[in-house]
């Protein structure tokens, strides 16, 4: 047992902090406020190798393990969770759906680009009258020929204005319920496909957030990920990966939640003492300390069984359930340990408190995890082996040029 | 082309705690860093390397743990790395550490360029730089802003040094000692790839044996000249705030200039 971050885990956090504060905390406010996109992010990220951070070298990515990445979402959203959710969909929706589902003419034509950050890619499951119930999608890919003709909304997609391919969920055949959804690798530049952003977000407005809609798309056969049928368990084996993100990335919002706090507790007076000298204050800073240590050690242990190949959909779920929560609730109390200045938005943390309600409703709402995780409790569910796994981290393999 | 930077490993003063009883930092647990003017230096390296080829060796003395920033520095994108480390090099003053890291840069030898941060930040002298030319009867370019240009054929360098006066350009012969400024550059992050080979390098340890034709009596504190007498907190400065009235902006700016002409500021 070891609960050390190695050399290299440290030297990633590191590196990322220093990014995240020279490059996206100088202007975040402005383009929260202004719920702008900055477009100068991605080509710097890609640069950095952060679009492919936990991307075997061979497949265009940086060669990381699973904790590097995780670190990497806790470091971005330490600053802004709409930094972190590129990371969530473009690698861990989408790149790692890939690694795990794809063919290899799939991973050389879709995943190399993607891990270069030269294609930014997202996933498109939600849509304007299906959510918590993925089972009631309505879009539809009919077979023709060699390609599939796809009919659709999508709605809430990260990403959904910014991005060149898209993995969208559709049924094949609606009457096999769940069993007859499948996969597509949908590019922005098929005919039909068009996309736009939603304003008037309450928080993550410095994130684009969009619909995307597909109208007799036509996407070649080979461009089916996995099997006709197999969407169902590759959007909840994507999502394995994605809530890890956000998990550590509400880790990051502790954090920097924490770290606020601390600062204006020893700053502040009332009563003749710094604010941090009152017990009710202390127990506030505590409770956040104590989802910070929590909240980390749930998220590294699902990235251990990541990198081990171990099925994690339990421990990543409960991981993501916690620290959503357990975000929101520090954010929460961040803004009343400032008071009023804590509601204006001359401090951060009043944009932690809009950016932290996001993450207990995205990527399963907080009651989809209850209902989860009272259901592996009950014994009443049981996670199968898939067809194909997330592939364990080989430090050798990852890091192999050929 | 080759590079040497010299670079120091210092505690992160922005992690660093102040113990208001004994008005003293607190050190421990505190987090080591490069110090901040040495990545001017290693990036300057760095880009020499990237326009004229060759390679960058990163060298440091202090305790086992530097190992870490030399490893940030591999990380970055230098080629090699030596850790100066042993008992016998604790408590070097900045004559004894400059004859020390001028030893290492002649064993490491074959060097084009040297670099160093202008000052440490913890120290604060800035004669380390000036002290390994000296050693090694090189000239030396301090202060540097600006590498105006560089031939390692015809052996030649002209820069621009920022100094308190103003700019001054000036030209050498190479190998030099350059230290630099902040504003010479904007350091590179570390890369993924950088990261990798780090963690793969065994960074070798020089102890004094490894110096060969060093005279051992001029390492670490016995070899150290100066002597440290006592360390305090100067008293605060006490300064009084005073408030210049006038009709117009203009009446108060003359008050103003007046004031500082008489008190000789300006
Ligand atoms: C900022 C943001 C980014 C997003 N990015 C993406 C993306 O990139 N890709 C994507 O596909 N989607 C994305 N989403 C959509 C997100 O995944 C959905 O919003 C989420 O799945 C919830 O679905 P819904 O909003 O339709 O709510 P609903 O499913 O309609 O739920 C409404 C409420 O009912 C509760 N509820 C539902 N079912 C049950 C039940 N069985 N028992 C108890 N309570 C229940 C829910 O918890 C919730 O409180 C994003 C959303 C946001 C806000």
């Amino acid at each position: 047992m070891d609960f050390s971050f190695t050399e290299e885990h440290e030297m990633v956090r590191k590196m990322v902090r220093e990014f995240a504060e020279r490059e996206i905390a100088p202007t975040i406010k402005e383009h929260d406020r202004n719920q702008t996109f900055d477009e100068t992010l991605l080509p710097k990220m890609a640069e950095q190798g952060l679009l492919g951070i936990c991307i075997p070298v061979k497949y265009g990515g940086a060669g990381m393990d699973y904790i590097s990445l995780g670190i990497a979402c806790e470091e971005l959203e330490r600053v802004d969770t709409s930094a972190r959710v590129i990371l969530s969909v473009h690698v861990a929706l989408n790149s790692l759906a890939l690694l795990q589902w794809g063919t290899e003419e799939q991973k050389q034509k879709y995943l190399v680009p993607q891990a270069l950050g030269e294609r930014i890619a997202t996933f498109g499951l939600t849509e304007p009258n299906a959510g918590s119930d993925v089972a009631s999608i309505q879009t539809t890919a009919r077979r023709d020929g060699d390609s599939y003709i796809l009919n659709g909304e999508k709605m809430w997609i990260s990403l959904a204005d910014v991005a060149d391919n898209f993995l969208i969920f559709a049924y094949t055949d609606k009457s096999k319920r769940h069993r007859g959804m499948s996969a597509f690798i949908v590019e922005r530049e098929f005919p039909g496909v068009e996309t736009g952003t939603i304003h008037g977000k309450m928080g993550v407005r410095a994130g684009n957030t969009g619909y995307i809609s597909l109208q007799d798309v036509r996407v070649p056969a080979e461009n089916l990920l996995g099997q006709e049928g197999e969407g169902f368990k590759i959007a909840m084996s994507a999502l394995d990966n994605g809530r890890y993100t956000v998990a550590w990335g509400a880790v990051g919002l502790i954090r920097a939640c924490l770290e606020a706090s601390v600062r204006y507790a020893n700053e502040r007076y009332t009563f003749g003492v710094p604010i941090g000298q009152h017990q009710l204050v202390q127990q506030m800073i505590a409770k956040m300390a104590q989802r910070l240590d929590a909240g980390q050690l749930l998220c590294l242990k699902a990235g251990w069984m990541k990198n081990q190949g171990l099925r994690n959909t339990r421990e990543t779920s409960m991981a993501k359930w916690y620290c959503c929560d357990a975000a929101f609730e520090s954010a929460s109390d961040a803004v009343q340990i400032h008071g009023a200045y804590g509601y204006s938005d001359e401090y951060d943390v009043e944009r932690y408190l809009r950016n932290s309600k996001g993450a207990v409703i995205y990527e399963g709402s907080r009651e989809i995890h209850t209902i989860l995780q009272a259901q592996y409790a009950l014994g009443y569910r049981q996670d199968k082996p898939l067809r194909c796994e997330l592939p364990a981290y080989d430090q050798e393999e990852w890091e192999a040029e050929e | 082309m080759h590079a040497i930077v010299c670079i120091k490993s210092v505690p992160d003063t922005t992690e660093v705690r102040f113990d208001p009883e004994t008005n003293t930092l607190i050190r421990d647990e505190v987090e080591s860093i490069i110090n901040p003017f040495d990545t001017y230096a290693i990036e300057e390296a760095l880009r020499l390397k990237e326009a004229h080829g060759g390679k960058v060796t990163v060298l440091s003395m202090g305790p086992p743990k530097a190992e870490k920033e030399l490893k940030e520095a591999i990380a970055m994108g230098c080629d090699e790395a030596v850790l100066l480390s042993a008992r016998e090099f604790a408590g070097a003053d900045t004559w004894a550490t400059s004859y020390t890291l001028a030893q290492a840069i002649q064993k490491v030898g074959d060097y084009d360029i040297i670099l160093c941060g202008k000052q440490a930040m913890d120290g604060d002298t800035g004669q380390v730089g000036p002290g390994i030319a000296n050693q090694l009867g090189l000239p030396q370019l301090t202060y540097v802003f600006k590498i105006r240009e560089i031939d390692f054929t015809e052996r030649v360098i002209e820069v621009e040094r920022l100094l308190e006066e103003g700019r001054e350009v000036v030209r050498s012969r190479l190998p030099a000692v350059l230290t630099v400024v902040k504003d010479i550059n904007q350091p590179r992050y570390p890369t993924f790839r950088g990261i990798r080979r780090a963690r793969r390098m065994q960074i070798p340890v020089w102890a004094p044996a490894d110096l060969e034709g060093a005279d051992p009596r001029y390492f670490g504190l016995s070899g150290s000249p100066t002597k440290v007498v006592k360390i305090f907190t100067p008293p605060k400065r006490e300064g009084k705030v005073e408030m210049i009235e006038g009709e117009t902006p203009e009446e108060i700016a003359d008050i103003l200039s007046d004031k500082l002409i008489e008190s000789k500021v300006i």
